[in-house]
């Protein structure tokens, strides 16, 4: 187990060098950081005092040393836009970004459980094929275009719902209903075949042998254990989300991390997209560990495989 | 009356077909073939290559006189403009048509890019193994680790957005998907006879991943390429709609929808429901031409 998983820390690790490797290159690439970080119109003193400054005419290995070490002390680079440091900026942002994701996430798992259980239970009838649509039309939408469709009839034509701010809990809803969308449709086909994997297997077939009633099969025995693997990755779905906010959040003026993202871009603040990217990398690569160890904590065979 | 015979007695399969003339085997066959896919993106090729002449207007240069006219069967609706004009006096027909030329050229060149690559490092991981495999799987790993449209945008930030730039940035961001499952397929391949025997006869390693390891993997990556073009789509709109995709004045769909957005709040519905309606056509029927060829390229799941 502890060869296990120090074996995954180091392949986390790995990744995280790789994402920052190629951020720090392509932003040397794409043009002088120095530039970016000046005042329009600097003069050439200027830039070499900056270049001074922040390390940038030393040579390239020792350029990206200098970067991770300010990274680790948590020294992202100020924000050119906002003038303050981009750590704390998206710290700032962070929790609006949480509860958009946890809302979007109950949204997602309160229609996708329900449907995708019901679907699989009464298999081939008129529900499931209904389900099925449902779910291929979720794949199919760009979410930012069924937030304009909820703007454009929840906001436009009946009035009820603002469009765009944070204000109150009025403003929560459209937001985490474009953004949940898409996730319903996949959490919805996962409830679905592990609905159907559960009832093909023995102890369930023991359940009706003993003579109980198919509710009590269907929602005592089998329910609870066709929902483990849709929790699991509403778990990683939930880091995802608030990663792929960026769309719904511009659409809806949402002040979370995708929304800095999206300023970040706009105003071409690169501390700010470095920033953004790298932390959503590190979200995104922690939980996939966790996950792996809990897997094998709860499962030998992996720790033994491979 | 074959039929009232096929469906009363409750046979197998096999008797059934036996039974059956020759139009309704046609008939079931045709049954199977994805018709609505298919006719969507017929339609689609054919109007990303006829839109010189079939468009109405032309997509870039508008009617200032005539800004923000509605669809034909509302008032103030012309038929001059049959699906009515944005915010520059452009012809919203025009411009749709000329946007699946974009949406079909950035899709389907993505994919198969997309493809290209991650079917080659694929076969490379799988079949070389060693360090090889482990510098491919790590990078896999790390790609991964990113939400693919953050990426996408992180790097169209940098690299001046054009529709050739978003080809390439869909190429590099989607490729992984290919090289896993490639990957996982190479490594039961190579433990074949026809592979080993192979290596007995004296063929190099190229050789061998060339012609006997790549035409028995092209089948999934054929597979992941269609279902493919919908995502490339969807995110090639979801650039362009954040300002980081193709340039304006050019007419793609998610620039429509970005320039429609401020035309929202004054009831101008057109602009915004149309180029969605559109991505949503083409994405469900690559979708369902995808899930439909998966099922029909895999025996096992055909339950044949």
């Amino acid at each position: 187990m502890q060869g296990y998983i120090i074996r995954r820390v180091l392949y986390a690790m790995v990744s995280m060098i790789l994402l920052s490797i190629t951020i720090f290159c392509l932003v040397r690439i794409t043009g002088d950081p120095a530039v970016l970080m000046a005042e329009p119109g600097a003069k050439e003193e200027d830039l070499q005092a900056i270049r001074r400054e922040f390390g940038l005419d030393k040579p390239i290995v020792v350029q990206y040393v200098l970067f991770v070490k300010s990274i680790m002390r948590g020294d992202f680079g100020k924000s050119i836009y906002y003038r303050i440091p981009a750590f704390d900026l998206y710290l700032q942002r962070l929790p609006a970004s949480l509860l958009l994701a946890s809302v979007a996430m109950t949204i997602s798992l309160m229609i996708g459980i329900p449907v995708g259980i019901f679907s699989a239970v009464r298999i081939n009838t008129w529900f499931d094929n209904f389900g099925k649509i449902f779910a291929i039309l979720g794949l199919s939408l760009p979410s930012f275009w069924v937030g304009l469709m909820l703007i454009l009839t929840l906001s436009v034509y009946l009035n009820w719902l603002p469009s765009s701010g944070a204000e109150s809990w009025k403003h929560l809803i459209m937001p985490a209903f474009s953004l949940g969308w898409v996730f319903t449709a996949a959490h919805m086909r996962l409830a679905r075949s592990a609905m159907l994997e559960v009832l093909g297997s023995e102890y369930i077939k023991l359940a009706r042998i003993k003579g109980l009633s198919e509710r009590l099969v269907i929602y005592k025995h089998a329910f609870k254990n066709a929902v483990i693997p849709v929790l699991t990755l509403a778990g990683i779905n939930l880091v995802l989300m608030v990663n792929v906010a960026v769309v719904v959040e511009s659409v809806f003026a949402w002040p979370g991390v995708g929304r800095l993202l999206y300023e970040g871009i706009s105003f071409r603040d690169f501390p700010v997209v470095q920033t953004t990217v790298l932390m959503g990398g590190l979200m995104f690569v922690s939980v996939n560990l966790v996950v792996d160890i809990l897997y094998a904590y709860i499962d030998p065979r992996i720790r033994y495989g491979n | 009356m074959e039929t009232s015979q096929a469906v009363a007695t409750n046979e197998t399969f096999a008797a059934q077909s036996f039974a059956l003339t020759r139009r309704q085997r046609i008939l079931s066959t045709l049954q199977r073939v994805p018709i609505f896919p298919l006719f969507i993106l017929v339609a689609l090729v054919f109007t990303a290559v006829s839109a010189d002449f079939i468009a109405p207007h032309n997509p870039e240069v508008g009617n200032l006189r005539s800004r923000y006219r509605p669809p034909v069967w509302q008032d103030r609706g012309s038929w001059e403009y049959i699906l009515g004009t944005d915010h520059m006096g452009r012809d919203m027909l025009s411009r749709l048509l000329f946007g699946a030329r974009i949406s079909l050229l950035v899709g389907v060149t993505a994919a198969v890019f997309a493809g290209t690559l991650g079917t080659t490092l694929g076969i490379m991981s799988g079949f070389m193994g060693g360090w090889v495999d482990q510098v491919i799987m790590r990078l896999t790993d790390a790609w991964l680790a990113l939400p693919g449209v953050t990426f996408a945008i992180l790097f169209a930030v940098l690299i001046q957005p054009s529709k050739w730039n978003i080809i390439i940035i869909l190429g590099i961001v989607y490729w992984t998907r290919y090289a896993r499952v490639i990957r996982g397929e190479v490594l039961s391949l190579k433990e074949r006879d026809y592979v080993r025997l192979a290596t007995v006869a004296g063929c190099s390693r190229a050789k061998i991943m060339w012609t006997h390891i790549l035409p028995n993997v092209a089948n999934s990556a054929i597979v992941i390429a269609t279902l493919q073009i919908g995502v490339s789509i969807i995110t090639e709109a979801t650039l362009s709609f954040l300002g980081v995709g193709v340039a304006p004045p050019e007419p793609a769909w998610g620039l429509m929808l970005a320039e429609g957005k401020s035309g929202l709040m004054a009831g101008y519905w057109w602009l915004s429901v149309l180029p969605g309606l559109c991505i949503m056509f083409v994405v469900l029927s690559a979708n369902l031409l995808g899930d439909w060829f998966r099922v029909w390229s895999d025996p096992q799941l055909r339950q044949l």
